[in-house]
């Protein structure tokens, strides 16, 4: 998704002069087709996550569009009330980028796990909160959001390789993107551990279970209304997200399911707690933490199992 | 005429304070010299929307009473909108809002102000325009981490376009900056970080004109005026008294000070 967004924003900036780049001095081997084609357009401003929010916010505020890059958790959680103060307040044109949601920097520990960015983000009012689920939705993404006039937070995957398919790149703000149509469960995935819940989908189907398959990757503006009517069709839902269970995809749904008065059992598929200091590779955190297509199919079992008692 | 300008606004800080009964009355007074140096012609502003005026961050938030002032003064604000200071469904509160006609950002939290002021005039050297940023910071803003960033960032791009001003009274919520977290040396810490530092009487007003006047905004370092204040400036029984950075006056006291800032030299 990483090089699919930076390409993207190359081609975007060679269009408007508006588009600039901030990183705090994170994107090695992803940035540089952008410091190449716009170095004039491009400031490492150190490792300096607020500094480089409240820049974006002046930088905003004359009229350009500043896009400031990090890790995740550096570029939402540190310079979060920055964030608040700047772009959200004066409901400026700024882009936070968060590389690799989740799990996704394994053996580098929770200091990099982006794990609670979209509880965070999502409850800013006026912050569009997007999160691609491949690199082909992240490209769709970016070029149906870089000119919206507030600000917008993205966060993106690592892995320009994994694929969901039948995504096909499709994204519309405030919308889901259907993958698969059943009628004993629902499963809802969001960031790149949908391709996760795509295999688990399959596999599901390959059992017999009659499954649904949507991705919400425009978590604000939310999808409510077809939320609604998908979970008023399952008896049986599952969210999946690489995010704490807490204030998420599935706090998303739950909300869904409350506000409309619906009846449906929904399992929220996320991190619950961290185990004491153990990482170790995406693969090996997601089947620790139940996100694996595997461990997914496991607790999807075992839901339908018992709505049907 | 900005000595003037000072003495009106020491006096509408005292009117509104006491007409909405609330404090930061000392922070305010200690800003008065600095907001009329700025409000009274510094600042190239004819009108508040013009996109190619200079922009100014009040940083240390807090202050915006003087600010307000000021912006009445230019006749941005009416009357009737000066008085509802603190009032409920206001623009007019404690720190600068964002939509109040005037402000180009808001405030409250401290060590935001000078990265977005640093953000504004990088935008106008970029967009190769003549327009400047200030930020007025306190000086127990200086403990913030964010506001070496920036500094850090300004000196880095030599953003020659960009004036931070610190007033330095040398007090915080609960006590003197020294017993704090002591910012000693302060000028030379600031032109350690390769900014052009200047340190003046922050009260007089033709020494602050004049060091402006000097400042080269096309080439070189960033400035900063290291403005000495007294909290509470005009103001006995306020000035260097910690108590008056929350408290609202009495009527005796109202009085008092009302009387102390008309007869101001």
């Amino acid at each position: 998704m990483r090089q699919a967004f930076v390409q993207t924003l190359v081609e975007l900036a060679a269009r408007d002069p508006r588009i600039l780049l901030l990183t705090a001095d994170l994107g090695y081997l992803a940035l540089e087709p952008f410091m190449e084609k716009h170095p004039d357009r491009f400031f490492n401003v150190g490792v300096a996550e607020q500094n480089m929010v409240g820049l974006a916010t002046g930088l905003a505020e004359a009229g350009f569009i500043p896009y400031v890059y990090s890790i995740v958790p550096f570029a939402v959680l540190r310079p979060y009330e920055f964030i608040r103060n700047g772009p959200v307040q004066h409901r400026l044109p700024v882009r936070i980028v968060g590389v690799g949601g989740g799990l996704e920097y394994g053996t580098n520990g929770l200091s990099h796990y982006g794990l609670e960015d979209i509880a965070v983000m999502r409850a800013q009012p006026g912050l569009t909160v997007i999160a691609p689920a491949d690199a082909p939705q992240a490209r769709g993404a970016v070029a149906a959001t870089w000119n919206l006039p507030g600000p917008v937070y993205y966060r993106i995957g690592k892995d320009d390789k994994a694929i969901v398919p039948g995504l096909e790149g499709r994204f519309e703000l405030g919308k889901v993107q259907h993958l698969r149509e059943g009628s004993d469960l629902l499963l809802i995935a969001m960031g790149a551990v949908a391709t996760e819940a795509a295999t688990a989908a399959q596999e599901l189907a390959a059992r017999g279970v009659s499954c649904s398959l949507v991705i919400v990757a425009s978590v604000t503006p939310a999808p409510v209304d077809e939320l609604a009517g998908l979970l008023a069709r399952h008896p049986v839902v599952l969210t999946v997200e690489a995010h704490y269970r807490v204030g998420g995809l599935g706090s998303l749904v739950a909300e869904v399911i409350a506000e409309r008065d619906l009846r449906c059992h929904l399992v929220r598929c996320g991190v619950g707690s961290l185990l004491n200091g153990i990482t170790g590779s995406q693969r090996y955190l997601h089947q620790l933490y139940g996100l694996s297509a595997e461990k997914l199919v496991e607790t999807a079992m075992a839901a339908v199992r018992r709505n049907k008692l | 005429m900005m000595d003037s300008m000072a003495r009106q606004i020491r006096r509408i800080v005292l009117e509104q304070s006491k007409r909405a009964n609330v404090g930061h009355i000392g922070s305010a007074l200690s800003v008065a010299d600095l907001v009329a140096v700025l409000y009274g012609g510094v600042l190239r502003v004819s009108d508040p929307k013009d996109p190619q005026r200079d922009r100014f961050v009040l940083s240390k938030g807090h202050a915006m009473l003087a600010v307000h002032a000021a912006l009445f003064l230019r006749g941005w604000l009416t009357q009737e909108e000066l008085n509802t200071y603190c009032g409920d469904g206001s623009f007019l509160g404690v720190h600068p809002e964002y939509g109040l006609r005037g402000v180009d950002f808001a405030a409250g939290s401290l060590g935001q102000g000078l990265s977005v002021a640093a953000g504004a005039a990088l935008a106008a050297r970029l967009q190769h325009s003549p327009r400047r940023a200030f930020a007025l910071l306190s000086d127990a803003e200086c403990n913030e981490g964010a506001t070496w960033e920036a500094v850090m960032f300004a000196a880095h791009h030599k953003l020659a376009n960009l004036i931070a001003i610190v007033d330095l009274n040398g007090q915080q919520a609960l006590g003197h900056t020294d017993q704090v977290l002591s910012l000693r040396p302060l000028a030379e810490r600031w032109r350690a970080f390769g900014w052009d530092a200047h340190e003046v009487d922050g009260h007089d007003i033709a020494a602050l004109q004049e060091t402006l006047a000097g400042l080269d905004p096309a080439v070189g370092a960033p400035h900063v005026l290291i403005a000495r204040t007294t909290f509470g400036k005009g103001v006995s029984y306020m000035q260097g008294q910690i108590k008056w950075h929350y408290w609202p006056m009495s009527d005796a006291e109202y009085g008092q000070a009302l009387r102390e800032v008309e007869a101001m030299p």
